[in-house]
């Protein structure tokens, strides 16, 4: 059932993802602006280090309810019919991304040297 | 022998359509999108075996249209055809490749089936972003392909002398 080469190109893709992943936990960093993309276009952007929650597309056909608390933002409700997002834990740092794939709404955290300033006004 | 053929394939696509169901009822651990056990592609990986990448191609894509209109719609179709695409090409490219079993090309199946859907959800949603989830399905195709590759062998084996005759 197995082979020499089945147990090497196994290995090698291991491999490959594994050093993807390092590499993009060492480029982390600290999330500074939450950007709201809808339909491929960038519809609004919030601070990470402000609290809100707010409604993104209409109660009456889509929406995905958005929360920003205390540095991570994260899906609470919505009406799509995966509900990948609500499931998706909350994110906080650079790179991290929430998606609704049927409502095509992706929040996105960006990094920036903005935060280290904010955090230190703060 | 043409009858007998027709049966198979009626058999085969009725197999993944189910396989597919069970699929769609089984929550997915990990929130992720894109990501797939798959099982139906252990019909397909079996019909590329015992009958051929073109009858296995059309399996394929008769599957992904028959469970697009039954249980989903227009844009989870085109997800669905960007993976089987995928996943297809590279098993039949990998089966050339002397050396693989099956469970090698099943494994190549399951990551090229994970990463096809990715590319369209970033074509879709118009965002780079998603490409940080790549490692992820690219290690829950991994995972996948190997069981549904060691399961496809073993039906392989004991189907091979009832379709090859």
């Amino acid at each position: 059932m197995f082979k020499k080469k089945d147990i090497q190109l196994a290995f090698v893709i291991l491999i490959i993802a594994i050093f993807a992943l390092i590499l993009i936990t060492l480029t982390k960093e600290e999330g500074a602006t939450v950007v709201i993309t809808v339909n491929g276009k960038v519809s609004q952007t919030f601070p990470l280090n402000e609290n809100h929650t707010m409604i993104i597309g209409d109660e009456s056909t889509e929406y995905n309810i958005l929360e920003i608390k205390d540095g991570f933002v994260s899906m609470t409700d919505a009406n799509c019919p995966d509900k990948l997002c609500v499931k998706h834990n909350s994110i906080h740092f650079s790179h991290e991304s929430i998606v609704c794939l049927p409502h095509k709404v992706v929040v996105e955290i960006q990094g920036g040297e903005e935060s280290e300033v904010d955090m230190i006004s703060n | 022998m043409k009858s007998k053929k027709v049966v198979l394939y009626g058999l085969l696509i009725a197999l993944a359509f189910i396989l597919s169901y069970i699929e769609s009822i089984i929550p997915i651990p990990v929130p992720i999108p894109g990501i797939k056990i798959g099982l139906a592609n252990l019909v397909v990986i079996t019909a590329l075996y015992l009958m051929g990448p073109k009858q296995a191609f059309v399996l394929s894509m008769i599957r992904i249209v028959l469970v697009g209109f039954t249980f989903g719609n227009l844009s989870t179709m085109l997800f669905s055809f960007a993976g089987g695409l995928l996943s297809w090409s590279l098993m039949v490219l990998a089966r050339k490749i002397k050396g693989l079993s099956i469970t090698g090309v099943s494994i190549l199946g399951g990551v090229g089936h994970n990463i096809g859907q990715i590319l369209v959800a970033m074509f879709v949603v118009n965002s780079s972003s998603l490409i940080y989830y790549l490692p992820f399905l690219i290690i829950s195709g991994l995972v996948a392909g190997t069981v549904i590759g060691m399961v496809g062998a073993i039906i392989t084996i004991r189907l091979k002398k009832y379709v090859k005759e």
